[in-house]
């Protein structure tokens, strides 16, 4: 083998056009087009007999061209074949390109187009197995399960360079793709045999890089059935940081509960009578001045009342003596009690509570209004409750805040990982979609 | 190992055997297939004009498949429908048979077996038969004719006389493989796997132009 390898071409004359052929396989093609008047021509004869001359309604340009060398996997390869193929979905023809790659030692492998996607193909020897995946068909190779995707007919509508087996333009074949993403499985089934090859998803850089190519390969356009979901990793690793922060979050928060001073700083106990109806009278007051100390944080009110089958309502005010901000506030207490049919009832509580989150440090007092319901029964009992003024209370307002928070990217990531994947299955004999090859081709 | 010695009966050139165990080879400089009944060895026919070399095998390569070295002494090649297909007859460090496929760049090591069980007629075999050999479940896929193409160097049996040759392919679930060739009478089984080229380790193969 020489220091640098040159493609070895041999040049034939056309027996139909006279126009130069090219052959690269050395010995291995069964036919080579004549691509100035499109007749594919026996390889094997010296003449080169004319098999077939087809008509085209476009001429295809190979994005990777007839000759170009490149390596796959660490051995050189040259681009010896191209055909574009087409099926059928909903009287919509979708075409695709294959392009054929031989070594003379290590034979040939495909790599197929379909929308700026790239699959780097060999065939297999052996036979895959049927199983089952979810209730739909699959195929069991080696360690992998590869579930049915779709079920189609492919046409060959164009043909250049050479190929080792027989090709006619017109020719089609029965296949049956299963994925198992970056890999796809195919079937293809001609006149008396089936052949079967594996796919993997190749980034086009990947193969522009292989083969030197100075143009730009085409984006790819939309999810193609084998194309592995970037987000199919990153859901997993998503949750699982939420699970961390959150317990973080979770630890943090009983660390500060426990550190929290939880200070009482002003209690006192008061009574009022509500009046008679119509009579406005207000019991609003205020209470001596305490002392919020410390840092910005929260402050919890509560009022235990011994209210029996009566309701109040207090309308409270927090209310700094410095600079006169007023924090307003309320709360509806009511208990009652009874026995029925059922036996005996009880309905609400003679106590309540009110945090107020983040109260700078300061003098403070609590403006008080109890107010009683004319209408209740108990209305003209005297009401006792007591109010106590905690600072530094731990609150869990900002760990579920938190925790929250924390639940949007792995939620997001799932939305946009399952919208992936229903953009795959869409192409598919299972989206439902207008796409895919339609029930009837499944006979 | 001291090899059996002759002459060409035809051209009067040395021949010498690679594989004493030869039943059948070619004279490398007058192309006449010869045949060693005892002794001697007699001319039945001439090599017809071979087809253009299209593997990177030769006569003379050398390798190693399961443990053993091997050498290549011998071939038969078949033309089918998609073209030509080298059976390379090898010989191993311990004397034994092996046949080294090469059709389309595709590699396959066989081995001569005996059915414990009769294969079935030519007009019987049908695709989707199944078959038990050494443990493993065999499934017949397509039965092909090929078209008998030549002869190159040394045989294990008598191989020169054929036109048109019915093999049956035998598939399994895994890389083993078998063919039942009808050209025999009873039909011969061959039972193998597909290997990759790398894991022969090929010496002494035929050189490229341009690779």
């Amino acid at each position: 083998m020489s220091s640098a390898p040159k493609p070895n071409v041999k040049s034939l004359s056309c027996p139909n056009c006279g126009g130069s052929v090219q052959v690269r396989g050395m010995g291995r093609a069964a036919t080579v087009v004549c691509i100035q008047c499109l007749s594919v021509l026996d390889a094997t004869s010296p003449s080169l007999t004319v098999l077939q001359t087809f008509k085209a309604a476009e001429r295809y340009q190979p994005l990777i061209p007839l000759g170009t060398r490149g390596k796959m996997r660490g051995d050189p390869y040259e681009v010896i074949g191209f055909q574009v193929r087409e099926l059928m979905a909903d009287g919509v023809p979708y075409s695709w390109s294959e392009y054929l790659l031989f070594n003379p030692f290590k034979g040939f492998r495909y790599l197929s187009e379909y929308n700026g996607h790239w699959n780097d193909i060999t065939t297999i020897k052996s036979v895959p197995m049927n199983t089952q995946e979810g209730g739909r068909a699959a195929k069991q190779h080696l360690a992998t399960k590869y579930v049915h995707f779709q079920h189609y007919d492919a046409t060959t509508i164009y043909v250049m360079g050479e190929f080792p087996w027989q090709v006619r333009v017109g020719e089609k074949a029965v296949c049956d793709d299963y994925i198992a993403p970056p890999y796809i499985l195919s079937s293809e089934a001609s006149d008396n045999e089936v052949n079967w090859s594996i796919g993997e998803y190749t980034a086009p850089e990947t193969i522009w890089k292989n083969f030197g190519l100075k143009t730009t390969p085409p984006s790819p356009v939309g999810v193609f059935a084998n194309q592995p979901s970037q987000q199919k990793g990153e859901v997993a690793k998503s949750w699982g940081r939420w699970l961390f922060w959150t317990t973080a979050l979770f630890v943090l928060q009983l660390f500060w509960s426990v550190f929290d001073s939880n200070r009482k700083v002003f209690q006192e106990t008061y009574t009022f009578v509500q009046n008679k109806a119509g009579t406005q009278a207000e019991h609003s007051f205020v209470t001596p001045v305490f002392e919020l100390p410390g840092r910005t944080s929260s402050v919890k009110v509560d009022l235990a009342t011994d209210l029996n089958n009566n309701g109040a309502f207090f309308n409270l005010a927090l209310i700094n003596t410095e600079n006169g901000k007023a924090f307003d506030f309320s709360r509806q207490v009511g208990y009652y009690s009874g026995r029925d049919s059922d036996g005996s009832w009880t309905e609400g509580k003679q106590k309540d509570s009110v945090v107020l989150p983040s109260i700078e440090p300061g003098k403070y007092y609590l403006r008080v209004e109890p107010e009683g319901d004319p209408s209740e029964t108990n209305a003209s009992v005297p009401v006792k409750y007591q109010i106590t003024v905690k600072r530094d209370v731990p609150t869990w307002g900002y760990f579920w805040i938190g925790a929250i928070l924390l639940l949007i990217p792995p939620i997001w990531t799932s939305i946009r990982s399952g919208s992936f994947e229903s953009k795959r299955w869409a192409e598919s004999d299972y989206g439902g979609g207008s796409s895919g090859s339609s029930s009837s081709d499944e006979d | 190992m001291s090899q059996p010695k002759s002459t060409c009966p035809n051209c009067g050139a040395p021949i010498e055997f690679q594989f004493s165990s030869a039943v059948q080879t070619t004279c490398p400089y007058c192309q006449s297939i010869l045949v060693r009944h005892d002794v001697d060895l007699k001319k039945v026919g001439q090599v017809a004009d071979l087809p253009p070399e299209v593997s990177p095998i030769q006569l003379l390569t050398e390798g190693i498949y399961g443990n053993k070295a091997f050498r290549v002494v011998g071939r038969i090649i078949y033309q089918y429908e998609q073209g030509y297909w080298n059976e390379w007859h090898c010989v191993t460090n311990t004397g034994e048979s092996l046949w080294l496929s090469d059709a389309m760049a595709e590699y396959a090591v066989t081995r001569m077996v005996k059915p414990q069980t009769a294969l079935p007629p030519q007009e019987q075999v049908r695709p989707g038969q199944r078959f038990s050999w050494q443990g493993v479940t065999y499934e017949l896929t397509s039965v092909n004719r090929a078209h008998y193409l030549g002869v190159q160097g040394e045989l294990p049996f008598e191989y020169w006389d054929k036109r048109d040759l019915i093999f049956a392919d035998l598939k399994t679930e895994g890389v083993k493989f078998g063919t039942i060739d009808y050209s025999e009478e009873p039909p011969l089984l061959f039972l193998g796997e597909h290997v990759e080229f790398d894991t022969l380790r090929l010496k002494n193969l035929r050189e490229l132009e341009g690779w």
